[in-house]
């Protein structure tokens, strides 16, 4: 099975006005360091000139006290290089502990706030995301943006600055050398022009595909028990090796141009020296130009051999930099379709009725042909439970997921005691509704935790309350108690067990508005039926939508709604409409059809069967 | 951006935002084995990590020699730069005063080859390196993704995905980040640095003598730094590793995180966690920043020092001005890049602890292992016994979940486990799954151990399905394809057909070519049910274990499925983990578990008249049908 790409719609296609346009907007997380940073520059730039001054002292030592046979000189000079030599030293110390602190924060920052956009986008970005993109946008592209924003960029204008500087000392020592050397930039322009241009692209790609190659892993991650099942290990192997083979072949390209690059960046400044110590020794012999002046311009040019070698590496981070600005702007550029209305209300818990609307409500998935919800019209009393019936894939989940907007109505509106859920505040609506998924999602953190999720501060009693109505008071009886991690996506628990503590969750604090979708599938008899009379009690308190697969659990609702094509088909009391509608009998009758063996039926005990 | 309610924590908020995480069962639930804070473990873990490097390397062998020959080469041609400058000064100006350019020219061409040979010398070295440094990594990666891949159930449900997820993301691009952009430039500067003290001792000892007073300065101060950044490093990685972890979690339940109103809190423990990662890299950065001036410090001393020295000695007339000059160019050459260069030996400290990581979880031997002589499940129909003879388990010490159990299912029969919760009946499933192996005792199919069957052959043998039903991504087809990768679409069709699932599938958008979004999105609970009860009849095995496998369907479609199971079932063995007595009357045989054990044993209809708890079920339900 290849690798999809479509996790990644804006992504692949070349990006900005200009190349370096998405990092240049990331430039306000330096601002809270633009302290930090002046001072960086300067101690940057001190700390070279500290640098480029000890060889002219050299020069004056060998031109004066050597030439002129004056030891006394000497010591003065040298002792002028050693001071140099420590305030080099120490600006540099002084640099480089400010820039640390610089990037590392700039960079946390960013993740922060990326990862905060991520938790406001709805559920349809991340149905489409692959999260392994998402992923390494938070860590490499990270990374990369910060080994650029703090020593790229810094390196950059201190190399630049470097280079003229001497250049400029060098055009003064000796003007028509010094120029030569001025012209030595033009073919370095033209090769760095040539290399960021290429190096773009790769970068891209490369980022990219890390992400594909995350998301393999993460994905073989989620589904290890379904691969140790069918022993598909060498079959996602060679999946994965197919991945790790493009990362490989984009790595050796990138090599392969960063090589390209680096040896001509080598050879502009070698080829340079080579053309100064000929002209320079012939204006020596000329005398036009005295030892040590040639001995100061060859060391001085010498230094330009660092900036020069370090431009590949500086420039391919900048390039890694502003394709990785790319991606995270793609994602921070997602507005968060799902947010508060200008002017949204919020509707305290005791002032709600708990009448819930459903008015020619439609629904499709974004980039779906046929919408999966056409027309639901559907009210719920205040009080009054809803079981939602239809065939399996209908859309009775998705119907679910309109209630705290985990996906917005794309038609008609649904409305809480007239208001329309989107002219409540997200917050204030989501505090209302206690919601269990069709399969508990449950984090590797405590039982608490997750019992708690949004509501950290729920109390003792609370917790204890809503564990004894789901019949999980398991959850006490576990090694460390409330506080024991449950593993990954509760996999150290039974199924049953799982579904008991989302259900735990979803009535904590007795919400307004329940909804459960299929909250007892995977319950013993026993703990069904136990769940089933706390269930009737919380539920008299709220509203509530259930959806149901089995005749048992509908014993739980005043009515039942069957969802047909997008359409509510039929509504009424489970007998009703098991009298009059053929289609609800077909999906629910007690009694099959005959000559097949008769369905399971209620059982006391707690023996792990369920009822039909 | 702003971002909500994320301000600063409390100051007494912080255990708080640690505890959230709550206690393991397993001690070693975050880490391989190996690793360990001892002293010990953190020598053993760097004993590994090196023999995994030259495990590594040891391919590349030819390569590499032709690597370090071209930087050598490219090393010689970068020194004869200043070499030739002091020849130039002092040996071709007086000639060419005198009208003699032949000294000076000989120097240019001499320059001109030197330039033209480090030019090719560093791109050939370059690719070389690349291409090396390509493949170790894409080995690598392949090494520990395969090793993850070996690595048992038990392993994996302590060590959670999102770590794993972080060994092969950020660890691999930690050592990626090496092999990009450092390598050469480390091994250029160790060369170049042997190499100038080489020429400063050739050049005029005395002065070298001075300069050498340096060594064990520069050799104290990287050993101190090699030790604390060492340290360092390992802490960034473990912090990377909880970053990743979290967001990995949050992200997969962001419909639990949305629709519960936890984005404030997350973003607090996010911050949390990602101010701890902050702190790590900081504490690294710090040392760098500190060793790189320091490096510096000696270097510009020792300029200083040779300044004054040699100074002195050419006034002395004991040496020449253009080996002064030479000297101290070759110093340039010496601390420039040691000192610029901490940048990568940073990138050196960060991969090696990455790979300590990496080097740990290969160390970790999978608890279920591949056995070293397979041995082969006898071939052709009418095989699937299965024994369990004296089998004891627990997932943890001293809670003993299967106590001696004692069971033989003959070919072909159908089981049905029933029990309350916690009886042992997943365990069962397990065990035949050989997700674990037992603590004591065997289990045996058809005769052999199952710790004696090769992966491959147990596979084929064994399909064990559950309530998880995880889609890859790909198409439908694909997906059922898993259960059998060579099988063609007219199989992948009569599969979903026999299963009732033909027809969901061919109204999707594209039939069988539909691509199950990010883990099945799109498709319902009950419709991946579906599309794994056609992936398991697609692999035909010769056992079939279900485990709870039809939750989430609706009565039609489930109907649907128990009548082809009935078909699927009927010349296999099964364990069919049961919810419902429907299931449990047409099996061959029904077993009541309790407390680890089985308590009753016997074809329904017979249990069904004893006096036992089945029959009080089975009284139950005949009374609630009439």
């Amino acid at each position: 099975m290849p690798a999809e790409n479509d996790g990644n719609p804006a992504a692949r296609v070349a990006a900005g006005p200009h190349p370096v346009h998405n990092l240049w907007r990331l430039r306000h997380y330096l601002r809270p360091f633009a302290a930090e940073f002046a001072w960086l520059l300067v101690a940057g730039l001190a700390g070279t000139a500290a640098g480029i001054a000890v060889p002219l002292v050299v020069q004056r030592v060998v031109d004066g006290p050597v030439a002129r046979h004056e030891p006394g000189g000497l010591v003065q000079l040298g002792g002028l290089a050693l001071l140099l030599g420590v305030v080099e030293a120490v600006l540099i110390f002084i640099r480089r502990w400010v820039q640390s602190s610089s990037a590392v924060g700039m960079e946390a920052a960013l993740r922060a706030d990326v990862y905060a956009h991520l938790q406001r986008l709805p559920t349809s970005f991340h149905d489409r995301w692959q999260s392994g993109q998402l992923l390494s946008r938070i860590t490499s592209d990270l990374s990369a943006i910060r080994r650029f924003l703090s020593f790229g960029v810094f390196f950059l204008l201190l190399n630049l600055t470097t280079y003229v500087v001497v250049v400029a000392l060098l055009v003064h020592l000796h003007p028509a050398l010094g120029l030569l050397v001025a012209a030595s930039a033009v073919p370095l322009l033209l090769i760095s022009r040539r290399f960021g241009r290429h190096y773009h692209a790769a970068s891209r790609r490369m980022q990219d595909q890390q992400g594909d190659v995350a998301t393999l892993v993460e994905e073989t991650a989620q589904g290890l028990r379904t691969m140790k099942a069918y022993g598909r290990g060498p079959e996602l192997a060679a999946r994965f090796a197919g991945g790790a083979r493009t990362l490989h072949d984009t790595g050796v390209g990138k090599g392969r141009l960063m090589a390209n690059t680096s040896a001509l960046l080598d050879l502009v400044p070698n080829v340079t020296l080579g053309v100064v110590l000929v002209a320079g020794a012939a204006a020596a012999a000329r005398g036009a130009l005295t030892i040590g002046e040639l001995v100061a311009f060859v060391s001085l040019q010498l230094m330009l051999i660092w900036p020069v070698q370090s431009l590949g590496w500086i420039i391919a981070n900048g390039q890694e930099a502003a394709t990785a600005a790319d991606r995270v702007q793609e994602v921070l550029d997602t507005p968060p379709q799902i947010v508060d209305a200008p002017e949204a209300l919020v509707l305290p818990r005791d002032a709600v009725v708990g009448r819930l609307r459903f008015e020619r409500v439609a629904f499709r998935y974004p980039g779906a042909a046929t919408p999966v919800l056409r027309e639901v019209d559907l009210t719920i009393e205040p009080g009054e439970t809803l079981a939602l019936v239809g065939a399996t894939g209908c859309g009775k989940s998705t119907l679910l997921s309109l209630v705290p907007r985990l996906n917005d109505v794309t038609g008609g509106r649904i409305t809480l005691d007239g208001h329309d859920l989107r002219d409540l505040r997200l917050d204030s609506l989501r505090r209302l509704v206690g919601m269990a998924f069709e399969e508990p999602t449950l984090f590797s953190m405590s039982i608490r935790e997750n019992l708690t999720l949004g509501r950290p501060d729920a109390g003792d009693d609370e917790v204890r309350a809503a564990l004894a109505l789901a019949q999980a008071d398991f959850a006490y009886d576990l090694p460390w108690g409330l506080a024991t991690r449950v593993g990954e996506q509760g996999l150290s628990l039974s199924g049953g067990q799982r579904q008991r503590l989302a259900l735990a969750r979803a009535v904590l604090g007795h919400p307004a508005l329940l909804v459960l979708d299929d909250p007892l599938s995977a319950l013993d008899v026993h703990t069904e039926a136990l769940v089933e009379a706390a269930l009737r009690r919380v539920l008299r308190g709220s509203t509530a939508l259930l959806v149901v697969h089995r005749p048992s659990t509908i014993a739980l609702a005043d009515r039942v709604a069957l969802l047909d094509d997008g359409r509510i088909t039929a509504i009424g009391r489970h007998s009703e409409l098991l009298a009059s509608v053929p289609a609800y009998r077909a999906l629910l009758a007690a009694e099959p059809p005959a000559g097949e063996p008769p369905p399971a039926a209620s059982t006391p005990d707690g023996w792990g069967l369920v009822r039909s | 951006m702003t971002v909500p309610e994320q301000a600063d924590p409390p100051p007494g908020d912080e255990p708080e935002l640690t505890r959230w995480r709550g206690t393991a069962t397993d001690p070693e639930a975050d880490r391989s084995r190996a690793e360990d804070s001892s002293p010990e473990a953190v020598q053993r873990l760097r004993r590994l990590s090196r023999t995994l490097l030259a495990d590594l390397l040891r391919p590349h062998r030819r390569r590499l020699a032709a690597a370090v020959g071209l930087l050598l080469t490219q090393n010689a041609a970068a020194m004869a730069g200043p070499y030739l400058v002091m020849v130039g000064i002092d040996r071709c100006i007086a000639p060419l005063r005198a009208g003699d350019p032949v000294p000076l020219t000989a120097v240019a061409g001499a320059f001109a080859s030197a330039a033209v040979t480090e030019y090719a010398a560093r791109r050939g070295f370059l690719t070389l390196s690349a291409r090396i440094g390509q493949a170790v990594l894409l080995d690598l990666r392949q090494r520990v993704f395969g090793h993850f891949l070996r690595l048992s159930v038990g392993f994996h449900e302590r060590y959670t995905s999102g770590r794993m997820v972080s060994r092969l993301t950020s660890d691999l691009d930690s050592i990626a980040e090496l092999v990009d952009g450092g390598i050469d430039s480390l091994v250029l500067a160790a060369l170049s640095i042997l190499s100038v003290a080489a020429i400063l001792l050739w050049l005029d000892l005395p002065l070298a003598a001075v300069t050498l007073f340096a060594f064990p300065f520069l050799f104290w101060l990287s050993r101190w730094f090699a030790r604390a950044s060492a340290g360092a490093y390992r802490r960034t990685r473990e912090a990377v590793a909880l970053v990743i972890v979290h967001f990995v979690e949050s992200m997969r339940g962001i419909r639990a995180v949305q629709a519960f109103r936890r984005e404030p809190r997350n973003q607090r423990i996010f911050v949390a966690l990602g101010d701890e990662y902050r702190r790590t890299s900081l504490h690294a950065f710090r040392l760098i920043a500190t060793y790189s001036p320091a490096i510096k410090l000696i270097g510009n001393v020792t300029v200083a020092v040779v300044l004054c020295y040699g100074g002195w000695r050419v006034l002395g007339g004991r040496t020449e001005v253009g080996v002064l000059a030479a000297f101290l160019l070759y110093l340039r050459r010496f601390f420039e890049p040691m000192q610029e260069l901490s940048q990568f030996y940073n990138s050196l400290q960060s991969a090696t602890a990455a790979l300590e990581k990496l080097a740990g979880v290969l160390d970790e031997r999978p608890s279920v292992a591949e056995p070293a002589r397979p041995v082969a499940l006898p071939a052709g129909p009418g095989h699937g016994e299965l024994t369990f003879r004296a089998v004891s388990f627990g997932y943890r010490a001293g809670t003993p979940i299967l106590a001696g159990l004692e069971l033989t299912v003959p070919a072909g029969q159908t089981v049905a486990l029933i029990g309350p919760t916690g009886a042992g009946k997943s365990t069962i499933a397990k065990l035949v799954a050989r997700f674990h192996d037992p603590d004591t005792g065997t289990v045996r199919l058809d005769g052999v151990d199952l710790r004696d069957v090769g992966d491959a052959d147990l596979r084929r043998a064994v399909v064990l399905v559950t309530q998880e039903n995880h889609l890859f991504s790909g198409t439908v087809a694909e997906n059922i394809r898993f259960g059998r990768p060579g099988a063609d679409d007219a199989a992948v069709q009569a599969a979903a057909r026999a299963i009732g699932a033909h027809d969901f599938i061919a109204a999707l958008p594209d039939g069988y070519a539909t691509q199950v979004h990010r883990r099945g999105g799109r498709l319902s609970a009950g419709q991946r049910q579906l599309v794994a009860f056609a992936r398991a009849f697609l692999a035909d095995p010769a056992v079939l274990i279900l485990d709870e496998a039809t939750s989430s369907l609706d009565v039609p479609t489930e109907r649907l499925v128990q009548r082809a199971l009935s078909t699927i079932l009927h010349d296999r063995t099964a364990l069919v983990i049961a919810h419902r007595l429907s299931t449990v009357e047409t099996a061959d045989r029904v077993l009541v578990v309790d407390g680890g054990r089985i308590v009753e044993d016997g074809p329904p209809a017979v249990l069904a008249e004893a006096d036992g708890r089945y029959a009080a079920l089975h009284r139950q339900w005949r009374d609630s049908l009439v």
